[in-house]
């Protein structure tokens, strides 16, 4: 099959794992703050995974990446990603109007949020293959994008492999939050879940 | 002037005048040595400390032995010698922190290590460095004076 047919029909499959993730965590975060949160039809993309940084402004671009590990059945890593207007906007939501970024109890906050959202998607993925996936504690790092996504580059040798990736915009009221997830399995596990799904 | 990008697990070589940047040195190290006699700039952005670890290693630039010593054969092939060249590095930070101690996450310091160790057996003194900490860098290494501008966001600019 050439890449480019593969390609879309492995977008088909996770497509599914994008508007479940996402409607997973809008369902997390409107419960944990008894407030309406909406959301857009998430976009899903099959990128390679040198092309992420490009995608989230380039190598410099300053941004929010909540890491987390994939154990068990899948192995690799998810992160989810924000740009600092959508990261600013999500500690208002958090914490009120008033909140500032450089708070420390920002930084916790988005880093608790994070790991929900995050682990929103390692649910539905879970649910969609029946695999048995656990995750690691999250971390969170605010810096250069290129810096950041380095860890799971160095960590997975994945620097042309190829990268789930799931942006979803989430509304409370003014706020507009563009919610990016990373989902990056280790090759194996990449070819395991598409033969659950019935891609290969 | 020019600007030459190198990018995560790649080298490059040029002679003065031009400028050799990489943006983003996570874990990565930035290896950038250079030929005072002849103004010859070589840069890389490796990964990976040691390339007898992993099975997939055709890349050389992805690991910090191959790679320091792919590139001192192309900056001898430009016309440089080795006992002008001098070493600056940067980079190796870790980004996230965990309580846990999982070896993977010490990587910037391995891969620091290994840079150490690698350009001290090929006989290259290290005149400058900007390691470690938590913070992502960008570099700018000067073919025509040899200088290192490294740039962070929150952590200040120098040159080295």
């Amino acid at each position: 099959m050439d890449t480019g047919k593969m390609d879309f029909m492995i977008i088909d499959a996770l497509k599914e794992i994008g508007n479940i993730g996402s409607g997973n965590a809008a369902t997390a975060l409107a419960s944990m703050l008894s407030t309406r949160i909406s959301m857009n039809v998430p976009k899903v993309k099959v990128i390679e995974f040198e092309k992420v940084s490009t995608l989230l402004g380039g190598e410099e671009e300053l941004i929010a990446g909540i890491y987390l590990k994939l154990m068990k059945d899948i192995e690799g890593s998810i992160m989810f990603i924000l740009d600092m207007e959508s990261a600013l906007n999500l500690v208002k939501i958090l914490l009120g109007k008033n909140a500032q970024l450089e708070d420390e109890i920002s930084v916790s906050a988005l880093l608790e949020v994070g790991n929900i959202i995050a682990s929103s998607y390692v649910n539905a993925l879970s649910k969609l293959t029946g695999f048995k996936i656990s995750v690691s504690v999250p971390a969170i790092a605010i810096d250069m994008a290129g810096a950041i996504l380095s860890v799971p580059a160095i960590e997975f040798g994945l620097v042309s492999d190829r990268a789930l990736f799931i942006e979803t915009v989430f509304k409370q009221e003014e706020n507009l939050v563009k919610g990016n997830l990373l989902l990056l399995p280790d090759i194996n596990s990449f070819e395991k879940m598409l033969l659950r799904l019935g891609v290969l | 002037m020019t600007v030459i990008k190198v990018g995560m697990a790649d080298l490059k070589v040029i002679e003065a005048p031009g400028i050799l940047t990489t943006l983003g040195l996570g874990s990565c190290v930035g290896i950038a040595l250079y030929d005072h006699e002849k103004k010859i700039a070589g840069l890389a952005h490796a990964m990976l400390p040691f390339s007898n670890e992993v099975k997939n290693n055709e890349n050389k630039a992805k690991f910090v032995d191959s790679g320091i010593k792919l590139l001192i054969e192309k900056m001898l092939e430009k016309g440089a010698s080795k006992e002008h060249i001098v070493a600056k590095i940067v980079g190796g930070s870790q980004m996230f922190s965990y309580n846990m101690e999982l070896s993977i996450l010490k990587i910037g310091e391995r891969n620091i290590l290994a840079t150490k160790k690698v350009l001290k057996d090929e006989g290259i003194r290290i005149i400058s460095e900007d390691i470690g900490g938590n913070y992502g860098r960008t570099i700018q290494f000067n073919s025509q004076d040899g200088s290192v501008l490294v740039k962070t966001i929150g952590h200040g600019v120098k040159i080295i």
